[in-house]
């Protein structure tokens, strides 16, 4: 076997790294557009999905032109607010990074608020959430009615809980238990909705059922909501009155 | 001086065609076995990462024969490994930007891709000691042979665990729920897709008898 002298491995290895390191990075700039044009698409896909338009999205051909104009047609307004409610004028809702809010200390939040407006001209507001699962991130909106304390809709998403266990969250059958369910008690306080392991009592309008074996998302979808429905509490109150 | 070598001549065909039956790397060789189960549930993902593996296999077969004598064999591992990680993050960012969906349904097996054994194999094995040409043909072959039982396997998951093929509900448009038929949920779990291999494993081996031990 050839033998090759300390520096030539070093000089080899150190050439490699750069050229590889040069192409992937040239490769990830010139994709760049394209990555977030679809992230884009997908977050108005699921702001949709929350008020229960775009179910037909599967069977249709061209999805980026259909979601950008069901999304201009049925979302009417967006704004942001922060945690006493007020309108922050300059922030635009759909680039607020929720993530990034969270990890804000409450009082410099920027909340984001869609509005979409129903077949009858009820304004229904849709809220984003962002938490941790097991494994890693969970996100979804929460659309509320205009009394502000009755679920109209609602969808989840996760980057990788397990499938068949936590990752049904994203079912249709788990989101379907939302609908209908209260985040304010009679006495108005705030509930927001628990997840109940071994079955919810249906007439409970503050519980849903856990998943099975999915504790632990569950758990962090119920944390979830509480803490990112929190923020909005002083915003529902005004609202509302 | 030597006759130039044809460029389909029977040895390189070969190289094509051996890993397609004889020395198929999932049913013969029993490698890269963990995406065959995780990403079979559906046709649609399985052709993808199938051909994501031929595009990663046959180009990092080439640049590591082309590089060949100049990889330090102390090294040479490190290198491999690099050559395929570069490609499997290509592949990634393409799908990420074209093909959306997908990519999200393959998730971590993209990824994964790197630690696929069959590709970690032909490098040391093939390409480290055969010239471009050939070691191109037989990245085609290996990642083609994986890719073919990814196929059959996705194939039969999907029409008898969903009653779907490439997402057309085949068995709904010929009336075979109405008699009755029910969806198969076993065929969605993992543990099916080693049971289909093994019986692909058994039909090969009933009509290969090449592949019997003499034992």
């Amino acid at each position: 076997m050839k033998s090759f002298s300390n520096t030539y491995i070093f000089v080899f290895s150190t050439v490699m790294v750069m050229l590889v390191a040069t192409l992937l990075s040239f490769v990830a700039e010139q994709l760049k557009p394209f990555q977030e044009k679809n992230i884009e698409i997908e977050k108005k896909l699921d702001i949709l999905r929350s008020v229960g338009i775009a179910r037909d999205i599967d069977d249709v051909k061209d999805k980026d032109i259909y979601v950008e104009e069901a999304y201009d047609k049925n979302i009417t307004k967006s704004f942001a607010i922060n945690p006493e409610g007020e309108l922050k004028a300059d922030v635009e809702a759909f680039k607020v990074n929720l993530k990034a809010e969270l990890a804000k200390s409450s009082e410099d939040r920027n909340l984001p608020v869609f509005v979409y407006v129903d077949e009858d001209g009820k304004e229904i507001y849709i809220l984003p959430l962002q938490g941790k699962g097991l494994w890693g991130p969970i996100w979804g909106y929460i659309s509320l009615e205009e009394d502000m304390t009755t679920i109209y809709g609602a969808i989840f998403a996760h980057a990788k809980e397990t499938p068949g266990l936590g990752a049904e969250i994203n079912t249709d059958w788990y989101q379907a238990q939302y609908p209908g369910k209260k985040i304010f008690d009679d006495a108005g306080k705030f509930t927001s909705v628990r997840v109940v392991k071994g079955g919810a009592d249906p007439d409970d309008p503050h519980a849903v059922d856990a998943i099975s074996g999915g504790t632990i998302t569950s758990v962090a979808l119920q944390e979830m909501m509480e803490e990112c429905l929190g923020n909005y509490e002083t915003f529902f109150k005004t609202k509302s009155n | 001086m030597k006759e130039r070598e044809p460029l389909f001549s029977t040895k390189n065909l070969n190289l094509l065609r051996d890993p397609l039956n004889d020395s198929n790397p999932i049913t013969v060789q029993v490698l890269g076995i963990c995406s065959a189960l995780a990403v079979t549930v559906k046709l649609k993902p399985s052709v993808v990462l199938a051909i994501s593996v031929v595009a990663v296999m046959a180009v990092s077969n080439v640049v590591i024969s082309l590089l060949r004598k100049s990889i330090p064999p102390r090294i040479r591992i490190i290198v491999q490994l690099t050559v395929i990680a570069t490609m499997v993050i290509l592949v990634d960012e393409i799908l990420q930007a074209f093909a959306y969906d997908v990519s999200k349904q393959l998730s971590v097996f993209v990824g994964l891709i790197i630690t696929n054994c069959i590709i970690m194999g032909r490098l040391e094995a093939f390409a480290m000691a055969n010239k471009p040409w050939p070691a191109f043909l037989d990245g085609i072959g290996n990642a083609a042979g994986y890719g073919v039982i990814l196929i059959i396997v996705a194939f039969f998951r999907e029409l008898l665990g969903s009653g779907t093929i490439w997402d057309y509900p085949l068995f709904e448009k010929l009336g075979i729920f109405s008699i009755g038929y029910v969806n198969n949920g076993l065929m969605i779990l993992p543990p099916m897709a080693l049971i289909t291999v093994g019986i692909i494993i058994w039909v090969q081996r009933a009509r290969n008898k090449k592949l019997i031990e003499d034992k």
